[in-house]
Parts: structure tokens; C-alpha cells; sequence
């Protein structure tokens, strides 16, 4: 299989590489400027909660569902006029962050809520009781006590948006899963695919173990 | 002197939930905390001790009613207001409420923090009460790595970084075992004594009343049974709930095979029992010696407790005796000792 490592496959391979690592990096920064807020906001607004808005609660848990519920495929392909608004075109790489970013902002709000309500109410009532307000509450205490669990959400969602990411090849948006389907499939090219997998494998593993290992790092619950 | 806090005609109701109809937690409270006092409120689950003591910090609002903190009624306060009046008051939690991702150190910080206090101010404030609950050698330590009783010094440092005029405890010994339980109380009792906070504290454990507080208010049902110094309360219950709590720590209620036999009337073959309480200064005397010679009876002892509330003797004795003939007579000369006496029946 000498062609796999031929020069213009293996550059290929690096690329594509590069288009996964770009799309899902952009994807998941912008991703969580979004969904951080949003999580916290969902996760402190319920009936008695320290931002109560019952109403935009539940308005907001509507919209992140169905955002959620939209199966990747179809969001790329529905938000296209969007995507063209935002990033000038509806193909290739750049535009691919768009649908990626949108799909990821809503289960990011997801993650982060369910990390911020594992936090012990009595610390909110602890933190009220010294007389801290509301943004006080979630700077001094609910953000840097669910940091552990915000930090393995957050790999979570980049282990879940490389794989998003395969599908953007239907947008010309390139990356790994775009190659394997192309060459591997299409071109019946099986060494490409096996090598594409390969990576991913290995690409997913790290991502996963950085993540774990934060979060052990931020962890301070246990003895060590 | 005027008291530091008190609830007038504090009613509390939770609104109804779903099918559920609207709960009363408490009725018409009406409570002083003398200035610099331990007062202990004791009650059941449920009998609204904790709704009682989150009143004083506005974490819960009156549904009607006022109540007030050195002359500020808490009650009346806008948030932003009640937030900086929560800066004098600190509390301390059952289960210790400490960040686990902050040290010994960051969490007696995190109040100076929330007041906007700079670093080094912080520095010079927070070393010295880690000094003062002896735990100097565990400023960089996290929750995870101390143990209960640690906990809860570091929730008592806490509470006293912004230089609070009174302390509120919730429950703060009911986590710990009872020799941890005596020191924790030994801290407030020093706290309270050398640093002049006012000490309000909810416990259901009549041991916690009877190690620290200076008075007591027993709270049943959402009302204020009873109230009084410590010492008065004790030897004296007038409310059935605080003669329960009383008889769990002084062991008067009779054994099991002894309160089956019991009977209201003499039969033949059974002995009297008698209850003999003892306080003050006629605990001191040898009145069961100058009982047996006076009357030349011969006693049994069933049960028998002495014990020292507020620095003061306390006892109740239960006696039996076989020559039930002989009993108006010990009743009599028991009054004239200065004792309580109870006829509990006859076994």
C-alpha cells in the first residue's frame, strides 16, 4: 500500500489535519463564549434561583432543545442563507465554523448547567449569607467550584464536535472525516480510511486525557 | 440594655405548592437575643428552627411581622442594603459549607473578598483568625484534607472575618461526634466571651443547650413554647416538648421492665417510686442520709443523675420505697429539705 504515504496522500492527510483541528478549535471558542453564559444563566434562573426568570428559562431551555434536536446534517444544510450572511460564502472550511459553532453553542449551555447545579447549594446560601450578590455568587463560587466538572464538559464537546465535523464535508468544509469519505469511500481507497480513523483515534484519546487530567488537577475533593 | 435582634410577631408561611396547601413554619414569633448572650433554640425537625434563624439574616423574609439586628430592621431592607447588613452577621452550617476548591486560607478569605477588602488587608485579617480557631498549621490545607471538627473552624473563622456583631450556628455540632461537639462549643463559648459576639444557635441536641447557652427558647410547631435562662428551664420545664428534651439528657424516664409494672394505686408486694429533683443550693447538702435517719426508712435508688448546667448543680433521683406506709411522711420532709417531689406510682 505504498500509495497511502505517497507525498500529495500524506499531504493530504496533514491538511486535513489541520481543517479538523482549525474548524473544531474555532467552533468550540466561540462555541463556549456563547454557551458558557447561557449554561449558567440556565442553570440559576429557575423559580427561586439567584436570577429568577422562570419565563426566559423556559423560553431559552425551548430554543437550546430544539437547536439540539436538529440532527447536524439538516442544521448545515437549513442555515446556509445564515452562513453565507456570516461568513461571506456557504463552502469551504471558514464557512463549516458556522453550522459547527451553532450546533455546539446550545449543548454547550447543556453541559454547563448540569456542572453548575452539581454545585452544593449550600454554598450558595453560604456565599448569600456573607452578603455576596448574585455575580459575586457565580464568580466566587459556582464557576470556580464546577471548574472540574466545566472542564470535562468541555472535552466532552470537543470530542462530540470532531465528530460533527465529518459531516461538513456536504459544505466543501474539509477535515478528516471529509478525506475518509472522499478517498477512502468514494475513490475505494481503504488504507486512506483505516489511516484517517487512526488519527482520529489518536486524536480523540489526547483530547480526552488532557481533559481528564485537568480536571483531576482542578479537583481538590479528594485526599491526594 | 436593648437586645441585639428580635423578632416581633414574625410569622413565616410558604406559598402553596401544586395540590399542597400553604405552610405555616412559624406563628407570631416573638424572640430577644440579649446583647453578648448565648441563646440556644432548641426544637424538633420541622418545629421551624431553621426558618427562625435564616429570618435574622434575611436569607428568609417575614410574611409579616419585623425582625431586627441592633436596631436595623433586616426585615424592611432592600437588597443591596441587606447584603451589607449581612457583613455583620455571620453563620456557620451544619455540614461546614466550604468551597472545596479553596484552601483553609482562600475560604476564611472569600467574605473579605465579597466586601471588596485589598490583599494585604486580607493577609493581616485572615492569618491571625486561623490563629485564633488553632488552625495555623493547616492555612494552605483544603477541606478535603481536614477532618470535621477542622471544618467547622474554618466555617467559624469565616463567619468572624468581617467582625460580625452576631453569630448565627446552624446545627453547626450536628456532624460531629461529642467529643468534637465539646471543643467546637469551648470555640464559640471563647469567641463569645473574648471577642463579645452575640451567639444565636439552632440545635435539636439538648447537650449542645447545656454545654454553651446562657438561655434557651423551645420551639415546637412554629411557636415559642418556652423561654428562659438555661439553668430555670432545666430544672423547672413547663411545656411537655421541653420536658422531653430535658428527660433525654437527665435520664429520668423510667427503664423499660420498671414503666410496664407501674401502677397509680399501692398493691400489695409493690414499692413506692418517687421522682426527687434537687437544684441549687439544696443539692449541696446530704439530704439522703438526713431522710433515711429522720424518718428511719430504708430507700432504694432506681435511678439517679447529677449534673452541673450553667456551673450550677442539678439533680433528679428516683427512689423506691418498700414501706409504702411511710410515704406522706417522706413527702413532707423532702418539701422541708428543699426538694421536688413526685409520686411516679408504685411497682
Amino acid at each position: 500500500m505504498p500509495e497511502v504515504f505517497s507525498p500529495q496522500i500524506l499531504k493530504l492527510l496533514v491538511d486535513s489535519f489541520v481543517q479538523t483541528l482549525y474548524m473544531v478549535g474555532i467552533a468550540g471558542v466561540i462555541g463556549t463564549l456563547i454557551g458558557l453564559p447561557l449554561g449558567v444563566f440556565l442553570a440559576t434562573s429557575q423559580r427561586g434561583e439567584l436570577f429568577a426568570a422562570p419565563a426566559v428559562n423556559a423560553v431559552l431551555g425551548l430554543i437550546v432543545n430544539a437547536a439540539r434536536s436538529t440532527p447536524f446534517i439538516i442544521l448545515v444544510v437549513a442555515i446556509i442563507p445564515l452562513t453565507r450572511l456570516i461568513a461571506g460564502t456557504s463552502i469551504g472550511t471558514s464557512a463549516a465554523i458556522v453550522p459547527l459553532t451553532i450546533a455546539a453553542a446550545p449543548f454547550i449551555a447543556r453541559v454547563i448547567e448540569a456542572a453548575i447545579r452539581g454545585v452544593d447549594q449550600g454554598l450558595i446560601e453560604a456565599a448569600r449569607s456573607m452578603g455576596a450578590s448574585p455575580l459575586q455568587i457565580v464568580q466566587k463560587v459556582l464557576l470556580p467550584e464546577a471548574l472540574p466538572a466545566i472542564t470535562l464538559a468541555l472535552t466532552l464537546t470537543v470530542v462530540s464536535l470532531i465528530g460533527y465535523s465529518a459531516m461538513v464535508g456536504a459544505v466543501g468544509g474539509g477535515g478528516l472525516g471529509d478525506l475518509g469519505i472522499r478517498f477512502g469511500y468514494q475513490r475505494f481507497m481503504p488504507d486512506v480510511m483505516l489511516a484517517v480513523v487512526l488519527v482520529l483515534i489518536v486524536l480523540v484519546q489526547g483530547v480526552q486525557s488532557l481533559g481528564d487530567s485537568l480536571a483531576r488537577r482542578f479537583d481538590k475533593r479528594s485526599r491526594h | 440594655m436593648k437586645p441585639l435582634s428580635n423578632c416581633a410577631g414574625s410569622k413565616k408561611t410558604f406559598a402553596a405548592r401544586g395540590a399542597n396547601a400553604p405552610v405555616t413554619a412559624l406563628h407570631e414569633i416573638n424572640l430577644d437575643v440579649p446583647r453578648g448572650a448565648i441563646l440556644g433554640v432548641i426544637g424538633r425537625s420541622g418545629a421551624g428552627k431553621s426558618t427562625l434563624i435564616r429570618l435574622v439574616n434575611g436569607l428568609e423574609l417575614p410574611s409579616s411581622g419585623s425582625v431586627r439586628v441592633d436596631g436595623v430592621e433586616v426585615s424592611a431592607l432592600e437588597e443591596r442594603a441587606l447584603r451589607q447588613e449581612r457583613r455583620s452577621i455571620g453563620m456557620i452550617f451544619q455540614h461546614f459549607n466550604l468551597l472545596a476548591r479553596r484552601t483553609a486560607f482562600g475560604n476564611v478569605a472569600l467574605p473579605l473578598e465579597i466586601a471588596g477588602v485589598s490583599k494585604a488587608e486580607i493577609r493581616k485579617r485572615v492569618l491571625p483568625l486561623l490563629d485564633l480557631v488553632g488552625l495555623s498549621d493547616k492555612v494552605d490545607r483544603y477541606p478535603a484534607e481536614l477532618s470535621g471538627g477542622q471544618k467547622q473552624r474554618v466555617g467559624i473563622a469565616r463567619a468572624l472575618a468581617t467582625n460580625p456583631k452576631v453569630l448565627l450556628s446552624d446545627e453547626a455540632t450536628s456532624a460531629l461526634d461529642p467529643e468534637t461537639t465539646e471543643q467546637i462549643l469551648a470555640l464559640l463559648r471563647q469567641v463569645n466571651v473574648d471577642l463579645g459576639v452575640t451567639v444565636l444557635l439552632i440545635t435539636h441536641e439538648m447537650s449542645v443547650i447545656k454545654g454553651v447557652a446562657d438561655r434557651v427558647a423551645v420551639i415546637d410547631e412554629g411557636r415559642i413554647v418556652e423561654e428562659g435562662a438555661t439553668y430555670d428551664v432545666f430544672t423547672g420545664p413547663q411545656h411537655a416538648t421541653t420536658r422531653n428534651f430535658v428527660a433525654s439528657i437527665t435520664g429520668t424516664q423510667l427503664p423499660e421492665h420498671l414503666a410496664k409494672r407501674l401502677t397509680a394505686a399501692p398493691e400489695a408486694g409493690k414499692e413506692a417510686l418517687v421522682q426527687l429533683v434537687f437544684k441549687g443550693e439544696g443539692a449541696a447538702q446530704p439530704w439522703l442520709s438526713v431522710l433515711t435517719r429522720k424518718l428511719d426508712v430504708d430507700l432504694g435508688i432506681v435511678q439517679a443523675k447529677v449534673d452541673h448546667i450553667s456551673g450550677r448543680p442539678f439533680g433528679t433521683l428516683v427512689v423506691s420505697l418498700p414501706d409504702v406506709a411511710k410515704l406522706p411522711a417522706l413527702l413532707v420532709t423532702s418539701k422541708e429539705l428543699g426538694l421536688e417531689t413526685e409520686v411516679l406510682g408504685y411497682a
